[in-house]
C-alpha cells in the first residue's frame, strides 16, 4: 500500500465502507424479517388498549363493553388448528364457570382466512353453533389485535383484570398442561390465575408456553 | 476351504441384503419419544450438527418446508449433519395420520413423535426464544458451541446459508 497513490487509497476505503454499509443494511433487513415472526406485544402488568372487532352475530364487540366485569379471559383461537380444537370444550367450560362470576371468555380469530378456508367468517359461525359457544367469537381481519397483544400461536390466552376501567394483563399462556387428554390435566393455569384474581390475590404462575399453530400472518 | 469361502460369501451377501432391507423399512418408521430422548440430542457433545424441525401433519407451512430438509439430508450426506423431524401430532394419531403421511411423502429423514403434552416444561429447553408456535427449527452443534433457532417457515436457501456456518 506504500507506493499506491492517495486517490486509489481513498477509493479503497470508500469501497470498504460501502460494502460494510450494505452488509449491515442486509443483516438488519434479515433480522427485521425474523422479528416479524415473533412480535413482542403486551407483558404482564401492561394496560390493554381498547379494540373493536366484528362478532359472528353481526354486531361488534369492544373491550370497553366489559367495563362492568371483573376481568376478561381473552383467547386467541382458530377453527382449523388441532391444538385449538382440543381446547374448544375446555374454553366453553371456562366461560360456563367464570362468566357467572363476572369474568367471561372472549374468543378472537386472527388467522388469515385466505390461508385457511376453515377459518372463514361463515365457518366461525358454524363452529360456534356446533360447540355451543356462549361468548363472542370475533374476527380480527386486519390481525392488528393479535399483533398488539403479541399473540403468536393458537390457542393463546391473555387474562385481563379490570382495574377501575383499565384492563391490565395478569396472565399470558396456555390453558393447562395437557392438550392431548383433558382427563390427565394436573395444572390448570387459567383457572388458578382467575381464581386468584377473583380473591384479590396475585397470580402465581403468570407466564406459560405451549405448542400451538403459528398464527398465519398476512404479509408473511 | 473353497467351499467354506463360498458359504461365507453367500451368507455375507444375504446378511448385507437383510441389513439394507431392515434399514429401508426402519427409515419409514416413526419413533415415539419422550423429552429425555430429545434432551440427549440437545446435550450431545460430538461435532455433529443437528437440525431439529418441529412440525405436524396438519400444519401447512410445516409441510411446505419438509422437502427442503429432505434435500439437505441428501446434499450433506457425507457431512456430520443429522436431521430430525419431530412431529407434534397427537400420539393417538400416530397410526392414522403420521405413519401414512411419512410413507406417502417417502420421508427419508429421521422422524420422531414427541409425546410430552406438558410443553411448558420443555419449550424453553429447546430455545428460550420459542413461544411454542410451529413450524420451528433448531440448528445445534455443541462441539462448535453454536446454536440458532427459528420460529418460522424456512426457505431452502436460508437453511443452506445457516448450515455453512455449522459445517
Amino acid at each position: 500500500m506504500l507506493n499506491v497513490p492517495t486517490n486509489m487509497k481513498n477509493k479503497f476505503w470508500l469501497a470498504l465502507v460501502a460494502v460494510l454499509a450494505l452488509g449491515t443494511a442486509a443483516t438488519l433487513f434479515f433480522q427485521q424479517k425474523n422479528a416479524q415472526a415473533s412480535p413482542t406485544g403486551y407483558s404482564i402488568g401492561a394496560t390493554v388498549a381498547d379494540f373493536k372487532l366484528q362478532n359472528i352475530n353481526g354486531g361488534s364487540v369492544s373491550l370497553a363493553d366489559y367495563k362492568n366485569k371483573k376481568g376478561v379471559i381473552v383467547v386467541f383461537t382458530t377453527n382449523h388448528c388441532p391444538f385449538a380444537k382440543a381446547y374448544e370444550e375446555r374454553i366453553v367450560g371456562l366461560d360456563k364457570k367464570y362468566a357467572a362470576q363476572n369474568f367471561p371468555v372472549l374468543a378472537i380469530n386472527s388467522n388469515d382466512a385466505a390461508d385457511y378456508e376453515e377459518d372463514s367468517f361463515e365457518n366461525m359461525k358454524k363452529r360456534a353453533a356446533e360447540k355451543g359457544y356462549t361468548f363472542p367469537y370475533l374476527q380480527d381481519a386486519s390481525q392488528s389485535v393479535a399483533r398488539i397483544f403479541g399473540a403468536t400461536r393458537t390457542p393463546h390466552v391473555f387474562i385481563l383484570r379490570n382495574d377501575g376501567g383499565k384492563f391490565t394483563v395478569q396472565y399470558i399462556g396456555t390453558i393447562d398442561d395437557n392438550y392431548q387428554d383433558p382427563t390427565s390435566v394436573t395444572k390448570r393455569y387459567v383457572e388458578d390465575a382467575v381464581n386468584n384474581i377473583l380473591l384479590g390475590k396475585p397470580v402465581v404462575v403468570t407466564l406459560t408456553k405451549a405448542v400451538g399453530c403459528a398464527i398465519s400472518w398476512k404479509d408473511a | 476351504m473353497e467351499q467354506i469361502v463360498q458359504r461365507i460369501k453367500k451368507e455375507g451377501i444375504s446378511l448385507i441384503l437383510l441389513f439394507w432391507v431392515i434399514k429401508g423399512v426402519a427409515a419409514q418408521q416413526v419413533i415415539v419419544v419422550k423429552w429425555p430422548e430429545v434432551q440427549k440430542i440437545l446435550s450431545q457433545k460430538s461435532d455433529t450438527t443437528y437440525v431439529i424441525n418441529f412440525w405436524a401433519t396438519w400444519c401447512k407451512p410445516c409441510i411446505a418446508e419438509l422437502p427442503y430438509f429432505e434435500e439437505l439430508q441428501q446434499k450433506y450426506k457425507t457431512s456430520n449433519l443429522k436431521i430430525i423431524l419431530i412431529s407434534m401430532d397427537f400420539a393417538k394419531e400416530l397410526p392414522t395420520r403420521v405413519v401414512p403421511f411419512v410413507k406417502q411423502q417417502k420421508l427419508k429423514s429421521k422422524v420422531w413423535l414427541l409425546n410430552e403434552p406438558d410443553a411448558n416444561s420443555w419449550i424453553d429447553k429447546v430455545s428460550k426464544e420459542w413461544s411454542g408456535a410451529i413450524p420451528a427449527t433448531l440448528i445445534i452443534n455443541n462441539f462448535k458451541e453454536k446454536k440458532t433457532f427459528f420460529e418460522q417457515k424456512l426457505e431452502y436457501n436460508q437453511l443452506v446459508k445457516e448450515l455453512t456456518g455449522f459445517l
